[in-house]
């Protein structure tokens, strides 16, 4: 029951930086704000979504790490069962400021549900699901700061309990337009980098 | 593999300041849904806890002026279970809070933790509740929206069988707030009615607040009272839409298929399903789709949405609570507000309180962001 677990690869976005299994893949250093550098580098990986756009900044910061994991990682999503599980600080308050903003003034009332349904933390689960077919267990997590140890635990019972084949994981953390950051990687059965407290917190 | 109980459980809501408060007022058909006033004087109707009584059970246990609203509710009611649990905290101790909102309403200026900016955090409510009653371990916050209440039992359970804990103490809920009321008032799904679930006549959801905690440990001790097993539990997303439910209700039909899978048992083994019901039109098709393609079309079913409203986080731990007094106490709740079936398939709506004996039911809760999730749970007499 104990199958050894791996962490195939992993992506790391912090400081206008895109990092994948470690080497820098791309950087801008001309991006004022998370929104710019979240569209530079919509561009540079070519893509074609039109839901992105439509994406709060925690949404877009999500679906651009696992689209920068799925597209170079050799996993079957269509036959394999992948897990979503990430976390972070601040939850989904750079938009639930927004949403307050728009309800503070009675004379100046203006509650959006384009904006209100991103005051959620895991509508970007919800969003990288619809764009690979993910029908899978997923969950949305708040710490003081990356917890490996629950991490940890929480991936190797899901795979070992046959809810999942594979766990895409990690810390998505947005609280302003300035202050960001990813680690999220892909747990499975497949890899080099054994799956351990001590391998996340180091990769981390 | 080591076994999972809900041993313990405690409810804060407008129908009571314990689960057997709020377990008789279902009993006797009472609705903590009211009309209330907003502060700009428009009507709406809610399940709203008490505030004054609030205060005045926390000034036995701490000092009211320190702590937000809905963090002193989350300390009245872990202090009542680890009480009646009698329950000594170790490192083997897990915290999991489950909500999706915390205090967000201190991000309105006229909070009076406005300027504190670190509380509207989910952390720091986290800390807040680890740090007052000595909790050896970071609190765990699960914010995945309206599943959250249910899907905390299936943490608790893979972190109890992963070994990490032997222990889970899950506290949940959320605040009826003027954050909340305006976000579901610009989708134009509040009702402007007491909730209608499964109702011909149903015109929205209601918005309500209450706590709900349980303990759920590996352990039974002679503390235990009601005891449920969690035997099968599966969470699976949609896939479809971030704000509605999927039309053949794919997520709610795959994760009951994988938590029956998990219980070894079939569908006609379940006894009673506590569902999700929120009387919006699409959630309340979704599910009559859903339990007719897993063929449990003719199981009593109710929503307990038209008693307390949609209380967000805490709804899913709130309602497996009142499940497990149903099992246990055998009398299966009328679906209160519903009339005429309004869903294109067959559903056997509880219509009123029945005695029954009852072993096993299903506990199912759907959400924003495609989530839905199934817990099943068996009773255990001691």
């Amino acid at each position: 029951m104990n199958t050894k677990l791996y962490i195939q690869s992993y992506c790391k976005i912090k400081n206008n930086t895109i990092f994948f299994n470690g080497n820098p893949v791309f950087k801008d250093t001309k991006a004022e704000n998370l929104k710019d550098f979240l569209k530079s580098t919509y561009k540079h990986l070519g893509l074609k979504y039109g839901k992105f756009f439509k994406m709060d900044n925690l949404s877009k910061l999500a679906f651009l790490a696992s689209e920068i994991i799925f597209k170079e990682t050799k996993i079957d999503t269509e036959n394999e069962n992948v897990a979503i599980v990430f976390s972070n600080n601040a939850s989904s308050l750079e938009t639930d400021r927004k949403h307050q903003m728009s309800i503070n003034d009675k004379d100046n009332y203006f509650p959006s549900p384009a904006i209100f349904v991103y005051t959620l933390p895991n509508i970007g689960i919800g969003e990288i699901s619809i764009r690979h077919q993910l029908k899978s267990e997923n969950a949305f997590f708040v710490f003081n700061k990356y917890n490996a140890e629950f991490h940890y635990n929480y991936e190797k019972s899901l795979i070992q309990t046959k809810k999942a084949d594979a766990v895409l994981s990690g810390w998505v953390n947005v609280d302003d337009d300035t202050n960001y950051e990813t680690f999220m990687y892909l747990v499975s059965k497949n890899g080099k980098l054994e799956h351990n407290k001590k391998q996340l917190n180091k990769l981390y | 593999m080591k076994k999972t109980y809900i041993t313990n459980h405690h409810i804060i809501s407008a129908l009571g300041f314990d689960s057997k408060s709020n377990f008789d007022n279902l009993l006797d058909n009472n609705s903590g849904i009211k009309k209330h006033q907003r502060a700009d004087g428009k009507e709406f109707y809610s399940s709203i806890i008490d505030k004054e009584k609030v205060n005045i059970e926390f000034s036995k246990i701490g000092e009211k002026e320190k702590f937000t609203t809905l963090e002193k509710m989350m300390l009245l009611s872990v202090n009542q279970l680890l009480k009646d649990s009698k329950h000594k905290i170790t490192e083997k101790t897990g915290l999991l809070i489950s909500t999706t909102k915390g205090n967000i309403d201190t991000l309105a200026p006229t909070s009076p933790f406005y300027s504190d900016k670190k509380r509207a955090y989910l952390s720091e409510l986290g800390n807040q509740i680890q740090t007052f009653f000595d909790f050896k371990n970071e609190a765990i916050v699960l914010s995945n929206a309206c599943v959250s209440g249910v899907l905390a039992i299936s943490v608790a359970k893979h972190l109890i069988q992963t070994e990490l804990y032997d222990n889970v103490v899950i506290v949940s809920g959320d605040l009826v707030s003027e954050f909340i009321i305006s976000g579901f008032e610009s989708f134009q799904a509040i009702s402007d009615k007491p909730c209608k679930p499964y109702s011909k006549n149903r015109t929205g959801i209601t918005i309500g607040e209450a706590i709900a905690s349980v303990l759920v440990t590996n352990n039974l001790t002679k503390n235990a009272k009601n005891v449920v097993e969690v035997i099968g539990n599966a969470s699976c997303n949609d896939a479809n839409h971030i704000s509605g439910p999927s039309r053949t209700g794919e997520g709610l039909y795959l994760s009951v298929k994988s938590a029956l899978k998990e219980a070894n048992i079939n569908a006609r083994e379940i006894d009673y399903i506590s569902a999700h019901g929120t009387a919006t039109n699409y959630n309340d098709e979704m599910e009559a789709i859903a339990f007719n393609r897993l063929e449990m079309e003719t199981i009593p079913l109710n929503s307990l949405k038209g008693f307390y409203g949609h209380t967000l986080g805490a709804s899913g731990l709130l309602e497996t609570i009142i499940g497990i007094e149903t099992l246990h106490q055998n009398k299966l709740i009328a679906n209160i507000g519903f009339d005429e079936l309004g869903v294109s398939k067959p559903l056997n709506i509880i219509q009123k309180n029945t005695n029954k004996k009852l072993q096993i039911f299903l506990k199912t809760a759907s959400g924003f962001g495609g989530s839905n999730t199934a817990v099943i749970l068996k009773k255990i007499s001691l």
